[in-house]
């Protein structure tokens, strides 16, 4: 283990306190990612993705365990851990170019370099004819391409995603995950993607963490050694599919047992 | 025939779209009209069946509308005098308006945010809200006297708690993602009150704008009661006293003209302030 994690979650569990009860949201998540890694996290809904992706975020403190970034714990949110959300979060009063230019403002970046920083990043989501217009003009498909472009804006090293497909049709859906591929082999991102599509996970991932829930925890993790550009359709694709899908009905049914 | 038709036809299209362009333009404002001119109509027969004495018709009534504005008709002490009396009440409108504003939307940014403001100050003004305007008439004689300060109070009292409550309405119902977005962004604490609950809550803070300007107009009348001698409400009263109906129906007139012709400037700013917002188009 020369090598530092960029992230590094030990033992963190989550327990919520709702009036008298207590729900246990997270229990002993172990995980470690690499610097440039791209990692899914998968399983059904109440499994705990979400709540491990937003401690890693900074907007959930863990009530057990260490969540490390460089060694370091995670004190909050952060510009080096950039956090795209499924219904995008962005700001219905800016443009498209000034939520671009939202993170390098708020930190202080002077104007020159801000303007730059957020003409690179529109010409890189292809939306120069739509920057000047409001989140409300755009497609789910637009709204997400600036989510991302504004989070690599402001120098995330970390790109967390929760479920940020999902609310896109088929087409669009396909044409995003293409797009964000690219831009993880062009700059060395380190992703970690929220879903819950086992498709989307192989497409995407290098990693796959297999979560289970009652109480949310990592079942397993798999490793998917497909060549790169993934062809959904080819014999060795489905065969991963399978042998996933079987993991993840397998704990469910030991769940169910 | 054949080409003659077909000459014929993309000559007639474009004249006929437009005169429908025209009539749909025109459809709306012609529509509301209707109810006002059957109103005016109903008011004019009313007087000529000598239904009442009191009232004057409206041809009287625009007559002395004449005399108000321009003067030259009846050359008594209200000719021409409408833009002294308009102005009186626009100042005292306005200037009592502006300061509900600028106390009142500072005021719900902070109750909306922080708890100890909230805690502070929300059960007191819960308490004074249900109050009306009308009943601080005479303790507004006692602190400001009988005169245009008393007035100016009682609009700013008016104008003050619908702006307030929409302010804080807005800030309690900014969306917690956006707190979120903008954390991870790296704004944090205050630099998220300008940049995040402000405009988020603007919506909301013009919905009280418009309010409370409405309200300002409202409460002017009563303002005016108390003994100035200018002003439209001024007006009213010292048409109700000297027994003039028609001077009363001119102040109620130039009153609803002037608090739509505000609305109006405020929908404006509005629009444009919010051009971001899909619900505040048009």
């Amino acid at each position: 283990m020369a090598e530092i994690p960029i992230l590094d979650i030990r033992h963190v569990g989550k327990t919520y306190t709702l009036g008298d009860a207590r729900i246990e949201a997270l229990r002993d998540a172990n995980l470690t990612v690499k610097k440039g890694e791209f990692v899914c996290l998968i399983g059904a809904s109440g499994c705990g993705k979400s709540t491990l992706l937003r401690i890693v975020a900074g907007f959930e403190q863990p009530t057990n365990g260490d969540a490390l970034m460089w060694d370091k714990p995670i004190a909050g949110p952060a510009p080096d851990r950039g956090m795209v959300f499924q219904d995008y979060g962005l700001f219905p009063w800016l443009t498209v170019r000034e939520n671009i230019g939202f993170g390098p403002k708020s930190r202080g970046r002077p104007k020159s370099e801000v303007a730059e920083t957020v003409e690179r990043f529109v010409n890189l989501i292809g939306l120069t004819r739509f920057a000047d217009a409001h989140p409300h003009q755009l497609s789910g498909g637009m709204k997400q391409r600036v989510a991302i472009a504004r989070v690599l804006a402001n120098d995330a090293e970390v790109v967390l995603m929760d479920e940020p497909f999902g609310a896109l049709d088929a087409m669009t859906r396909e044409r995003l995950q293409d797009e964000l591929l690219e831009l993880w082999q062009r700059t060395g991102l380190t992703v970690l993607f929220v879903t819950h599509s086992i498709e989307e996970a192989i497409f995407l991932a290098d990693r796959v963490v297999v979560m289970e829930p009652g109480p949310g925890r990592i079942a397993s993790e798999h490793r998917i050694e497909l060549p790169r550009p993934r062809d959904v359709s080819s014999p060795e694709f489905n065969e991963v599919r399978r042998e996933l899908g079987a993991r993840l009905h397998s704990h469910h049914a030991k769940k169910a047992a | 025939m054949a080409e003659a038709m077909i000459a014929t036809a993309p000559a007639a299209a474009p004249t006929r779209s437009a005169g429908q362009r025209l009539a749909k333009r025109l459809g709306p404002i012609a529509l509301s009209l209707v109810v006002p001119l059957l109103l005016l109509l109903g008011w004019h027969l009313a007087v000529k069946a000598g239904m009442t004495r009191l009232i004057p018709s409206p041809a009287e009534v625009a007559e002395y509308m004449v005399d108000f504005a321009v003067g030259g008709i009846w050359d008594d002490a209200f000719s021409a005098t409408l833009h002294l009396h308009l102005l009186a009440s626009a100042s005292r409108v306005y200037g009592g308006f502006l300061l509900a504003a600028v106390v009142a939307v500072p005021l719900g940014l902070l109750i909306g945010r922080i708890e100890l403001v909230r805690q502070l100050l929300d059960p007191f003004l819960q308490l004074m809200r249900p109050i009306p305007v009308t009943a601080w008439l005479p303790l507004s004689m006692i602190l400001f006297g009988l005169g245009p300060k008393s007035a100016f109070f009682l609009v700013f009292l008016g104008a003050f708690y619908p702006i307030l409550l929409n302010t804080i309405f807005g800030v309690k119902n900014v969306e917690p993602r956006l707190f979120e977005a903008a954390s991870m962004l790296g704004c944090r604490g205050n630099a998220q009150f300008f940049r995040v609950v402000l405009p988020a809550a603007l919506p909301s803070i013009f919905t009280g704008l418009r309010l409370g300007l409405g309200l300002a107009w409202f409460v002017i009348v009563v303002g005016e009661m108390t003994g100035v001698p200018q002003g439209l409400g001024a007006v009213i009263m010292d048409g109700r006293t000297l027994s003039r109906t028609e001077l009363v129906i001119c102040g109620m007139i130039v009153i609803g003209i002037a608090g739509f012709v505000s609305d109006r400037v405020v929908v404006m700013l509005m629009n444009r302030a919010l051009r971001w917002s899909p619900m505040h188009r048009g």
